[in-house]
């Protein structure tokens, strides 16, 4: 579904070009969930871009369903770290504005759009809230907004920036949970860009972690524990420390290539060079 | 409890809408109490300082007349100011969208800005003579650079996350600037109205001191040439009250039109 050949990403820094991704070869199958997880700086939040279209390589190709990526696809649909909600919108236009924007495209009449957005809305536990404005909102019923948005098209691939980060711990999981039943009922590709490696073990088929500076594909982790999944008590618990500590030793070590101690968690910035 | 002491006490005073209204009555009142206390008080002559009741009996004396006058003024006003708007919000848009223009439009703005607008009035009554467009002009003069600011602010200050959102959804470009950049940018340009609308009544009050036969300006400055002290504050009154009633109408405008706008503030 998504293929990318030695891409590569290099911006013009005020002090010279910087390397963000290096030689990212990665090809994410159709329905699979993939993971990015990496230390911030790391290049994830680009590499997410790249396959959006929103920003063009330096070098290398990325392909979403057979072809090469140019622009935004409408089949393709980005979700960010902030609900990024227009705030004179009601929930259901909000919802809406994907359809809004892209009229004469449709396949469907709006009134059909209008079901599936009260639909999406009422899955993830919004029903009642239609004709809310988003400040009446916490965060957490915003990104639930946002992800209905981000659904109201049926995406052949979802791209999603780190949604949850902003949230509670509680609501964070909360919002995994039903992300992953979500998933299970539709076939949508799913790229998910993380820090948490709780987050990463709990939603991906397999998970991808980069190195930070520049980004490079540290080494590709499969997750063959069965869905659906949980977090705290649950039949797979020596899975998933099993492939938590490994993952806090990928991320622990250092570029030189030592490794870190399984399972420790450093201070991000004590390991930067 | 040192937070306790810090927060402002909230009860039915600052909550309640009613209180909302009758507060600022009270504000008045007291004032308006002081002012004529003193003037019994210290017996002081109504050519220097007229009492609030001279002022009003002053108003009785002749009402069609400072009515009149008052509605000429209003009309100045209102009409700068809407040519502001028409001529002050499309040259922001059009700033905004190109870091050479702005650059060489900002000096610009900010010298006419700079200028004393008493020191041209005369200069538009040369231009244009004595009819209503001097006026009209001195006015949009007045309301210009504060809506050009605050509107070509407001155009800059999308968030990003929002712009990117509109990008990912394949928006054209008419799309993100009216969908999104314009409805953003709305409740700041509506700040600039507001400003603008209380410089607008000076602008009118400047313009009819020159050249002018008709307006609450020429009425000011004829009771000066009278000593007519009561009837310049009663002129001053209609233009204040005119001036609050064009602010509050449009605030009340802004919640009726950006009702999503009231929480950010």
């Amino acid at each position: 579904m998504i293929r990318l050949d030695g891409v590569g990403q290099v911006f013009d820094g005020r002090e010279g070009q910087v390397t963000a991704l290096e030689k990212i070869d990665l090809h994410v199958r159709g329905g699979e969930f993939v993971t990015l997880i990496g230390r911030s700086g790391c290049g994830k939040s680009t590499l997410l871009r790249l396959i959006a279209g929103l920003l063009p390589p330096t070098s290398g190709a990325v392909q979403v369903a057979g072809q090469p990526v140019t622009g935004p696809r409408r089949d393709v649909s980005f979700m960010f770290q902030r609900p990024a909600l227009l705030p004179w919108r009601s929930v259901l236009s909000n919802v809406m504005l994907p359809v809004e924007i892209d009229k004469g495209q449709g396949d469907r009449g709006k009134a059909a759009y209008r079901d599936r957005a009260r639909q999406l809305l009422e899955l993830v536990g919004l029903q009642g809230f239609e004709r809310r404005l988003p400040h009446e909102l916490s965060g957490g019923m915003q990104q639930r907004v946002s992800l209905c948005r981000s659904l109201i098209r049926d995406p052949q691939v979802m791209l999603m920036d780190e949604p949850f980060s902003a949230l509670d711990a509680l609501t964070r999981t909360e919002l995994s949970e039903e992300l992953q039943r979500i998933k299970m009922e539709l076939s949508t590709t799913i790229v998910f860009v993380t820090h948490s490696i709780e987050e990463a073990v709990l939603l991906a088929d397999r998970v991808v972690v980069l190195t930070p500076r520049p980004g490079r594909m540290r080494e590709v982790v499969d997750i063959d524990i069965p869905r659906p999944r949980s977090l705290g008590q649950n039949a797979h618990l020596t899975e998933v420390a099993a492939i938590s500590g490994r993952l806090h030793a990928l991320l622990a070590e250092k570029e030189s290539g030592e490794p870190g101690v399984p399972g420790e968690v450093r201070p991000v910035d004590e390991v930067r060079p | 409890m040192t937070t306790r002491r810090r927060m402002p006490k909230r009860t039915w005073l600052t909550d309640s809408p009613v209180a909302a209204v009758v507060l600022p009555i009270i504000g008045l009142a007291a004032a308006i109490g002081l002012w004529w206390g003193a003037t019994v008080a210290f017996s002081i002559q109504p050519y220097l300082l007229p009492s609030p009741w001279d002022v009003v009996v002053k108003f009785f004396e002749q009402p069609g007349y400072l009515l009149q006058e008052t509605g000429t003024s209003l009309l100045e006003t209102i009409e700068g100011f809407l040519l502001a708007i028409v001529i002050g919000v499309p040259i922001a848009l059009v700033i905004v969208r190109s870091v050479i223009l702005e650059r060489l439009a900002y000096p610009l703005l900010l010298m006419v800005n700079s200028i004393p607008k008493v020191a041209i009035a005369p200069l538009l009554v040369i231009w244009m003579g004595f009819g209503q467009w001097p006026k009209v002009v001195m006015v949009l003069l007045m309301c210009f650079f504060p809506i050009v600011i605050s509107t070509a602010q407001g155009m800059k200050s999308t968030p990003t996350e929002l712009v990117e959102l509109m990008r990912s959804l394949n928006a054209s470009r008419a799309q993100e600037f009216f969908k999104l950049r314009l409805r953003y940018a709305m409740p700041q340009i509506f700040t600039g109205f507001k400003v603008a609308i209380s410089l607008a009544v000076i602008g009118s009050v400047i313009s009819e001191f020159v050249g002018a036969t008709k307006g609450l300006g020429y009425v000011i400055q004829q009771s000066g040439a009278s000593a007519d002290t009561t009837l310049a504050f009663a002129a001053i009154t209609l233009l204040s009250v005119m001036s609050i009633v064009l602010f509050y109408a449009l605030v009340l405008l802004e919640h009726w039109l950006l009702p999503w706008a009231q929480e950010k503030r």
